[in-house]
């Protein structure tokens, strides 16, 4: 990944949420994969806050990267997640509190999120502010794919319903909303996810 | 005259008639009095929750090793014994859904996603078992089914539904003693007349079971011995009136240490191989089942102490590692 290489747009999501996804196959992040997926609207909310997050890091990171030094650039980088989850935070709280109060912890957590520095430091640093954009769209969705997909998983099973909404009258697998289950669940899907990736590239290589 | 061949062959050298499929059916089979004494004791239900067990762990072997491309290996036996031993450790209240999902937790994700039989760490049975009682923790711990006392052994009134080690943990020794107690109470605890999971009442079939298997050498003392005393001394040694004070033998014959010593933490695969490493484990099975009984929040250990003791059972076999034939080169 040099400095000058050409990335689409649809490369970048691409990436993001199928080849590099940052849950099921780069597999960071995920203490929040397996705390916040027991419903989709958690997932949902989470994966929100660290899309926007992600995209700013990447950007600003971008911007500066010839006037951090090699040397301090961590420090750097924690200090510009930290600055925009900062903003995510006390703006969310302003502006939508009732929101903000289901994902209090969880926003405040971002800053530690493995996934962000990662991506600054294998990426942001190295690249354009254009394709650093789409690079940070491209992981904050697969991030945000991921754990909904979790969150379908676990929520129908667990509660029988999606959204908050009951489809089913009867819970039909009580296990599945429990804590231990989230690394059950992240297991098994992402099992499933390269199985199915294989398959689909082993097609496409065939056509 | 043709040149004479010598056959060599990789280790090992020295053969045996044992095969896994006879050890596994060999134990199988011993298991199956404890089975008929349940059904007896606590009603035919309990052949339908084993039938479910067995059956579905022998179906959920043969779908994963078809899926994971493997050759189905259904005679060995070692899938239907893991249904029984999960049957064995349900209360026999349960529903059918339970020895169902239980099963295919064992096999699935247990036993086939470790690699198979021999490479599991964990004792398939046992974690399909934590699986349950973190997933059904209501159906898990209330449906125990007091059973009818023959006339020779009844009690003045037996009313309560709860184990014994439950009554044990939460309303004291005397009213354990009251329920239980006595030279009635302990024949009938000893005899496998009592409430408790489907195949842990009777610590006398399986003890003979137990000693069976030792007669046959498919398992050594080691373990059984070492855990069935570790729990025993700590029992008396803790006592409920302080030290050196407590009843070994009611923790002995109850809950389902007898189960779990012959049965359970005997397992190949699980458990270490150097007599050493095994007298080790089997203590350290007794230990955190006491540990869990006196002072943890569940009435009864074994489980837990058993799948415990399986993630150490690698290190115990590191460290005891039986010493070389030839003795290292002198540095000079």
């Amino acid at each position: 990944m040099s400095e000058g290489q050409h990335y689409t747009v649809l490369e970048r999501l691409a990436n993001g949420l199928v080849r590099e996804n940052p849950i099921f196959k780069l597999a960071l992040s995920m203490c929040p994969a397996v705390a916040m997926t027991n419903n989709v609207r958690n997932g949902f909310l989470l994966g929100l806050a660290v899309l926007f997050v992600q995209v700013a890091s990447n950007v600003t990171v971008s911007i500066f990267r010839r006037f951090i030094h090699e040397r301090i650039r961590i420090p750097a980088y924690i200090i510009i997640i930290a600055t925009w989850v900062s903003v995510s935070d006390m703006g969310l709280a302003a502006y939508a509190p009732g929101f903000y109060k289901e994902i209090a912890l969880y926003v405040k957590l971002i800053v530690v999120f493995a996934i962000i520095i990662s991506r600054l430091e294998v990426f942001a640093s190295r690249n354009t502010v254009w394709p650093s954009f789409w690079d940070g769209m491209g992981m904050g969705l697969g991030f945000m794919f991921a754990l909904m997909f979790v969150g379908v998983f676990r929520e129908f099973l667990g509660s029988g319903s999606l959204w908050g909404i009951e489809l089913l009258p009867f819970k039909p697998f009580f296990f599945w909303s429990l804590p231990p289950a989230g690394f059950f669940a992240i297991g098994l899907l992402m099992a499933l996810f390269l199985w199915l990736e294989r398959r689909f590239n082993a097609w496409r290589g065939r056509k | 005259m043709s040149p004479r061949l010598w056959k060599v062959g990789v280790a090992p050298h020295v053969r045996d008639n044992a095969t896994v499929a006879g050890i596994m059916w060999t134990v199988f089979a011993v298991l199956l009095p404890q089975l008929f004494l349940s059904a007896y004791v606590f009603g035919p239900r309990v052949l339908a929750l084993a039938g479910v067990g067995v059956g579905t762990s022998m179906l959920a072997e043969a779908a994963m090793q078809r899926l994971l491309g493997k050759p189905v290996s259904l005679s060995d036996g070692s899938a239907a014994l893991t249904g029984l031993l999960l049957v064995y450790v349900l209360p026999p209240g349960v529903s059918l859904v339970l020895p169902f999902w239980g099963a295919i937790f064992a096999i699935c994700i247990g036993k086939q996603l470790f690699g198979g039989l021999g490479f599991n760490f964990f004792n398939p049975a046992l974690i399909a078992r934590a699986f349950l009682a973190v997933g059904f923790p209501v159906a898990m711990t209330t449906t125990w089914i007091m059973p009818e006392l023959p006339a020779f052994l009844a009690g003045p009134d037996a009313v309560a539904s709860a184990t014994p080690l439950a009554l044990l943990k939460h309303s004291g020794l005397a009213a354990y003693l009251a329920q239980y107690g006595g030279p009635h109470g302990l024949w009938a605890s000893f005899l496998g007349f009592k409430p408790g999971s489907v195949g842990e009442t009777s610590p006398l079939l399986l003890g003979l079971g137990g000693l069976y298997l030792l007669w046959r050498r498919i398992i050594s003392w080691h373990i059984p011995v070492a855990m069935i005393a570790s729990t025993a001394l700590l029992a008396w040694v803790f006592g409920p009136e302080g030290l050196f004070t407590g009843q070994p033998l009611v923790h002995v014959l109850s809950g389902g240490l007898i189960l779990g010593a012959f049965f359970m933490a005997t397992d190949y695969v699980t458990s270490p191989s150097q007599p050493l490493a095994k007298l080790v484990f089997g203590a350290g099975c007794g230990a955190l089942t006491m540990l869990i009984r006196l002072k943890g929040g569940y009435p009864e250990g074994v489980c837990y102490a058993i799948l415990l003791m399986n993630c150490v059972s690698p290190v115990l076999e590191d460290w005891v590692r039986p010493r070389r034939f030839a003795p290292p080169l002198k540095k000079d």
